[in-house]
């Protein structure tokens, strides 16, 4: 098994599809020459050629809207937006067109491609480069919404979506780019869509959490644990469809559920959640299930983001005020 | 100059001022000399905080900082063509157009420090904060022109973006709403041929930008951009059209970014060093020094005297600027809505227990 970071992760992922299917194609703002801004596709061109891994004009809008045109003639392509904060112009694609095209056409037309992009906050970026806005996408109809937390879930995810009959937004937790290694399998390596991950068993308490959250609710059950609280630690991985199973199966187990996100709290997924478990798990809840989230503020520039975003601290936090419920 | 003397279609470009230094006398607006020495002052202004910007930035005393060395004849050229009562509308590279309007620089540095006091411009400067997101700017100028004319008020908006940002859908609708309302706007591209790592033959497939205004029904002229005396023509008389109620016009001025997209970027990865080196002999300021010095209005002397007096301005800027006590964790909330409203009153509580104390 090789140890990789989550954007060496990503680019096998994206290498390996380019070379099992000659319909796979890479588009995006930087993702040739330079191999993206964050070095995501690294080589991919120098290995695949201009053809294939297009450096585009830039347009988000028309990134998107052409790479569906691709997927309606049986393309697969995967479209890099270069960071969350500027997905707003391709969203007119995304909502519009992308997510609704097989229902439109009675599935005569369908859409297979994946646009990914870096999002979350924690490395000191400007303004519009911190964004969380996996609520709003999980709101679209016709969509799937994916969101790793380590290398092999990366790997896997990505492929499934490459894969998937239809269109998935892949959300990559830059904070966590390079911070996070791990062991990924060697040879074909697929991850289901729609399918949570058992992070940490634990009896007391429910923590969902996902992208680079995933990494400060370990933190959180780690110190808990020295407080004899055992956390159980659920990564969904895919925000849209959510594996309300899991949660659920996992919340009657413990009785207690804090959803942690770094989005704004309002209309958020934690609300989703919430909702979910008051109808398919109330009786089984010993307490509220409590919300950790950005507040709903715009994300602050670097000197307070630190304000802004959840840490295991908020969440120890919330998860004592859960058990003294 | 009139634009129809620059058709753009026929491959015609506006320079004053040669790389030798040489100018046309035609063209050449009627400047004094102390004039003259401001044009310089200004450009090397803006090329020293532009060094000390990326140092710091090297430092980890700075964010990310987008450089504009090479692009101070455009910045500068443009605004001193400017009216006090004109507004500028700038991208996220305009530091120089920025200085030259008198944005005190320790404000610039508290943004790129990654602090938002950097952004409270106070209004009577007619210059909008920074615009990090693509071209989204460019219509913003464009109802902010048709205001100003609707109140009758005087001036016009001058915005700035790059090549890349004409890709961009929302450039086109401003290029559109500004034509057909003939709103007193000038739209100012400074092409330097670089988008990140796309070269502007990857942008557009069209020989020049400026052909653009063409097509939207506006004159587009495109200009040597590292000749501020074309760029200062070029603005003064597209303001001056506008001003009288003539519409807009699309400026694309022709320069190079010499340093890195931002202090994130490796240039090293897309271009050669070669194509870096033949574009600093055309650089504004190694231009107009070897004008002013034709005019005997340049000495060693007198420059180093004048980068003397920067550099204290530059240094008292830097030390003022992280002298700031930083944000404080109800300035997350304050500047959202100008009453808070329940929701955010109860998390702003939340916060400032979680940090009680800490001052
Ligand atoms: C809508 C949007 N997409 C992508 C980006 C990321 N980005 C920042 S600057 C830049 C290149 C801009 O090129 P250009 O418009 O030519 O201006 P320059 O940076 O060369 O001055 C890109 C892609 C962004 N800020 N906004």
């Amino acid at each position: 098994m090789a140890v990789l970071n989550l954007v060496e992760a990503i680019n096998r992922a994206l290498r390996e599809e380019l070379e099992a299917d000659s319909s796979v194609l890479l588009l995006g703002e930087d993702v040739g020459k330079e191999g993206g801004v964050f070095r995501v596709t690294e080589g991919l061109q120098q290995a695949f050629g201009e053809e294939r891994v297009i450096d585009t004009p830039l347009a988000e809008s028309g990134i998107v809207g052409v790479a569906f045109g691709m997927a309606l003639l049986g393309l697969r392509p995967v479209a890099e937006l270069q960071f969350m904060g500027f997905l707003p112009p391709a969203l007119d694609q995304i909502i519009s067109h992308v997510g609704r095209i097989r229902n439109r056409s009675r599935g005569e037309y369908t859409a297979p491609l994946v646009i990914r992009m870096p999002y979350g906050g924690g490395i000191h970026a400007p303004e519009h480069h911190s964004e969380s806005n996996e609520a709003i996408l999980a709101h679209i109809p016709g969509i799937k919404v994916v969101i790793p937390s380590t290398p092999a879930d990366a790997l896997g995810l990505l492929k499934s979506a490459i894969r998937d009959p239809d269109p998935v937004l892949f959300l990559e937790p830059k904070r966590i780019y390079r911070a996070v290694k791990g062991e990924v399998p060697d040879g074909e390596h697929l991850v289901p869509l729609g399918r949570a991950r058992l992070v940490r068993p634990g009896r007391d308490v429910t923590l969902v959490a996902w992208g680079a959250m995933v990494r400060e609710a370990e933190k959180a059950a780690g110190e808990l644990a020295g407080e004899g609280v055992e956390a159980e630690i659920l990564d969904p991985r895919t925000v849209s469809p959510l594996d309300a199973e899991a949660i659920i199966t996992s919340v009657k187990k413990t009785g207690r559920c804090v959803v942690v996100h770094e989005a704004p709290r309002t209309c958020g997924l934690g609300a989703e959640i919430s909702a979910l478990l008051m109808e398919a798990a109330l009786l089984h809840l010993r307490a509220p299930v409590l919300r950790v989230t950005g507040f709903d503020t715009v994300m602050p520039l670097p000197k307070g983001e630190h304000f802004y975003l959840p840490d295991a601290g908020r969440i120890v936090g919330a998860v004592r005020q859960a058990m003294n419920f | 100059m009139q634009f129809s003397d620059f058709d753009p279609l026929k491959g015609k470009r506006l320079q004053v001022l040669t790389p030798d230094g040489e100018v046309d006398p035609k063209l050449l607006p009627d400047f004094d000399d102390d004039t003259l020495r401001t044009f310089f002052r200004h450009m090397l202004a803006a090329r020293l905080v532009d060094r000390q910007c990326m140092a710091l930035q090297r430092e980890g005393r700075l964010g990310t900082y987008p450089p504009l060395e090479g692009q101070e004849a455009c910045q500068v050229g443009s605004t001193m063509a400017l009216a006090a009562t004109d507004w500028i509308v700038p991208s996220f590279r305009e530091l120089a157009a920025t200085l030259v309007r008198g944005v005190p620089l320790e404000m610039i540095l508290l943004y790129w420090m990654g602090n938002e006091e950097g952004s409270r411009i106070p209004r009577d400067f007619r210059l909008l904060p920074v615009s990090i997101p693509v071209g989204t700017h460019t219509l913003h100028a464009v109802g902010m022109a048709m205001a100003l004319r609707y109140r009758q008020e005087a001036g016009a908006v001058v915005c700035y973006f790059g090549d890349g940002a004409t890709s961009e859908g929302d450039f086109h609708e401003a290029m559109t709403f500004a034509g057909v309302r003939r709103a007193p706007v000038v739209f100012f591209c400074q092409n330097n041929a670089w988008a990140i790592s796309v070269p502007r033959k990857i942008q557009c497939a069209a020989e020049t930008l400026a052909a653009k205004g063409v097509g939207y029904g506006m004159p587009g002229i495109q200009i040597d951009g590292n000749d501020p005396f074309a760029v200062y023509l070029a603005t003064r008389t597209a303001l001056q059209q506008a001003r009288a109620g003539g519409g807009p016009t699309f400026i694309e001025a022709v320069t190079y970014r010499l340093g890195p997209h931002t202090t994130s970027d490796d240039p090293s990865r897309y271009r050669e060093d070669a194509e870096v080196e033949r574009m600093r002999a055309l650089e504004p300021l190694v231009r107009f020094r070897r004008f002013l010095e034709k005019r005997g209005l340049w000495s060693q002397g007198w420059e180093e005297g004048l980068v003397r007096e920067l550099e204290e301005w530059i240094e008292a800027a830097v030390r003022q600027a992280e002298a700031h006590p930083g944000p404080r964790p109800q300035d997350v909330f304050d500047h959202m809505f100008a009453e808070l409203p329940p929701h955010l009153a109860r998390q702003r509580a939340e916060l400032l227990a979680a940090h009680a104390g800490e001052e």
